[in-house]
């Protein structure tokens, strides 16, 4: 009795609760993704294999995956010293800089991948200098990646942020007394404090580039093999009103991208109980 | 409890308000699903089409329009988006809702001409002075030339493009199937970018200044070059494809929405003079001769303009089985690259 009256105090409605998020969850993440589990079906073992296998494919996933990584990585470093800036340094102009981070989320992504690709190609205004330079971005990997980039920009400054925020400077301070370098206080205090959100924010914004179509599709030039995007092959699958073949790739890159949020998670806990310690 | 009960009348009170408002709505309302570069075209259609029956009719009529790649609005009527009429690229992506069982077969006989009132055709845009001497479609194939075309397996139109290249060269190598394979295989070599669709060929083009020719409907071209004058030039090819974008009415919808006499009405009145000129006007070629006569100075009526139901092609259903689905012609041009 009484373990129930505690149950009541501490979460109330919890029949309520946990019934509305099971059917939420059901209705909005579980039955499209159990729908699209059967419409692969329907292609059988070996229709399913052929199509996910076929060269072209497997291109359109290693060209989704490592640019993807590629962002998500460049965005760990510059994310990170944009979160840095943004906490530590009281500057003019910090509130309008900090209320911009949100805007690759906001603005349209063909409206994203429209304006990169004119200003990135070998004749718009950075990327006709980089041209000279011999370098192509705009239907080029780099394009992509630049893309990417941009839009999965806001996931890591905005997980580290937080963090960032409630770091005790006094640490820092204390290293610096005990002459450690500044290499060296990033290393061993503030890295690992950070770690686990700079995780976190990785995670989100690999995840994202994978399934981003709308502004690489602008920018790639989508040449088989060489900057064909996996969402784009799922695409080219339902123009031709081939359900089953669409769904089995996007239910791989379903697949490998939980493998990945699941391993990112499983590191995420470690390096959070570390911490703990 | 009490709240909740009470939040859930107020808000089944308001989807039943907000259903009755649009089911009033709906009484004279038709919805024209079309595709990307028809834009233009229905927004003068439409106004002329809204005067032609407050003046028959008495009526007010209100037109939703919708456009989008070919493919993916007739796949949004397929999955339940109640388009009135279609206006399509293609006579398969209208097929295929057919065989939805949304139209009844044989629609392509209820209007004239194979229910395309407007056709067009593919051509080349070039920068002024055509630096590259591009003249017909042999000029393609050489070295150097940068192509930009929409990606025939995403996009309708560039479906035309590639079919307009393959008849010249069924003509030119007098059938030789490999020699028609070589050259097609060279020209799509050439190609920079394959966008998605149409409208982002031309913006890769017209914007971003990428390659020497697109390859595009007649339509989009002109429209290039009424935004941009004195920049670019049309080179209208020796041989190209009749494009035939077909309408249709979407039989299942009309029936439910009781707007059977209105969406007829509403495709007929495309043949009329009237709808021709606005046609010609958008740079669609009028499907009646006599109106299209009178915009001989803005369309080379001259080319000679091969049918998708000639024997070469065989129609759509074949076309597309042979060349733009998985693994067909067109996926045989993009090998792996050597490792």
């Amino acid at each position: 009795m009484q373990h129930h009256q505690a149950n009541k105090r501490n979460i109330p409605g919890f029949g309520l609760s946990l019934g509305l998020t099971l059917s939420y969850v059901s209705l909005v993440v579980l039955i499209p993704m159990v729908s699209i589990v059967i419409q692969s079906a329907n292609l059988g073992w070996l229709g399913f294999w052929k199509t996910v296998i076929d060269p072209r494919v497997m291109a359109s996933y290693r060209v989704s995956f490592l640019c993807s990584l590629a962002a998500a990585a460049i965005n760990c470093f510059f994310g990170v010293m944009l979160a840095w800036v943004l906490v530590r340094y009281r500057f003019p102009g910090r509130r309008i800089m900090d209320g911009l981070i949100e805007l690759p989320f906001a603005l349209p992504t063909a409206v994203t991948g429209i304006a990169l690709t004119a200003l990135y190609s070998d004749k718009g205004w950075l990327g006709g200098p980089l041209a000279q330079w011999g370098l192509k971005v705009a239907y080029t990997p780099a394009g992509i990646v630049m893309a990417l980039t941009f839009i999965t920009l806001p996931f890591i400054v905005r997980t580290v942020q937080p963090v960032l925020e409630q770091l005790d400077p006094v640490y820092e301070d204390a290293g610096r007394l005990l002459g450690a370098s500044g290499g060296r206080i990033f290393r061993s205090i503030i890295l690992p404090e950070i770690t686990p959100a700079l995780l976190t924010g990785f995670g989100l914004a690999f995840a994202r580039g994978l399934g981003e179509y709308g502004s690489v599709v602008f920018i790639a030039g989508n040449m088989p093999y060489k900057t064909e995007i996996a969402p784009l092959m799922i695409f080219s699958k339902l123009q031709q009103f081939n359900y089953g073949e669409a769904t089995a790739v996007a239910l791989v890159m379903l697949g490998a991208s939980f493998l990945i949020m699941l391993a990112i998670n499983t590191i995420q806990a470690r390096a959070a109980g570390y911490v703990k310690e | 409890m009490k709240k909740i009960l009470a939040l859930s009348l107020g808000l089944a009170a308001f989807i039943g308000v907000a259903l009755a408002g649009s089911l009033q709505a709906a009484e004279l309302e038709i919805t024209n699903v079309s595709y990307d570069p028809t834009r233009e075209l229905y927004d003068s259609y439409n106004k002329a089409f809204q005067k032609y029956w407050k003046g028959a009719k008495g009526q007010e009529v209100t037109i939703v329009q919708s456009h989008g790649g070919s493919g993916k609005q007739a796949r949004a009527v397929i999955e339940g988006n109640e388009a009135d009429v279609v206006t399509l690229a293609l006579a398969y992506d209208i097929t295929e809702i057919e065989k939805a069982g949304l139209i009844k077969p044989g629609w392509q006989k209820e209007f004239p001409s194979n229910s395309s009132p407007y056709t067009s055709t593919i051509v080349f845009l070039v920068r002024k002075g055509n630096p590259k001497a591009l003249k017909d479609w042999g000029d393609l194939a050489k070295d150097g030339v940068g192509i930009i075309t929409p990606n025939p397996k995403t996009s309708g139109g560039a479906r035309w493009n590639y079919l307009a290249a393959l008849a010249w060269a069924d003509k030119q190598y007098k059938g030789d199937q490999k020699a028609v394979k070589d050259f097609i295989t060279k020209v799509f070599k050439n190609v920079l970018v394959l966008d998605t669709g149409a409208r982002g060929s031309t913006n890769t083009f017209v914007q971003n200044g990428q390659g020497d020719v697109l390859l595009a409907w007649e339509n989009e071209a002109y429209l290039a070059i009424k935004e941009k004058p004195g920049e670019y030039e049309i080179i209208t090819p020796s041989l190209s494809i009749l494009a035939e974008p077909p309408v249709a009415i979407v039989d299942e919808v009309v029936a439910k929405r009781g707007t059977q006499e209105l969406a007829t009405e509403y495709l007929k009145y495309l043949y009329s003079d009237d709808g021709q000129r606005i046609a010609g006007k958008n740079y669609y070629r009028p499907s009646n001769p006599e109106i299209a006569k009178e915009f001989a100075n803005v369309f080379d009526l001259k080319v000679n303009l091969v049918n998708i139901d000639d024997p070469l092609f065989g129609g759509w259903d074949k076309v597309q089985a042979e060349h733009f689905n998985d693994g067909g012609v067109f996926d045989q041009i993009y090998t792996p690259p050597a490792k």
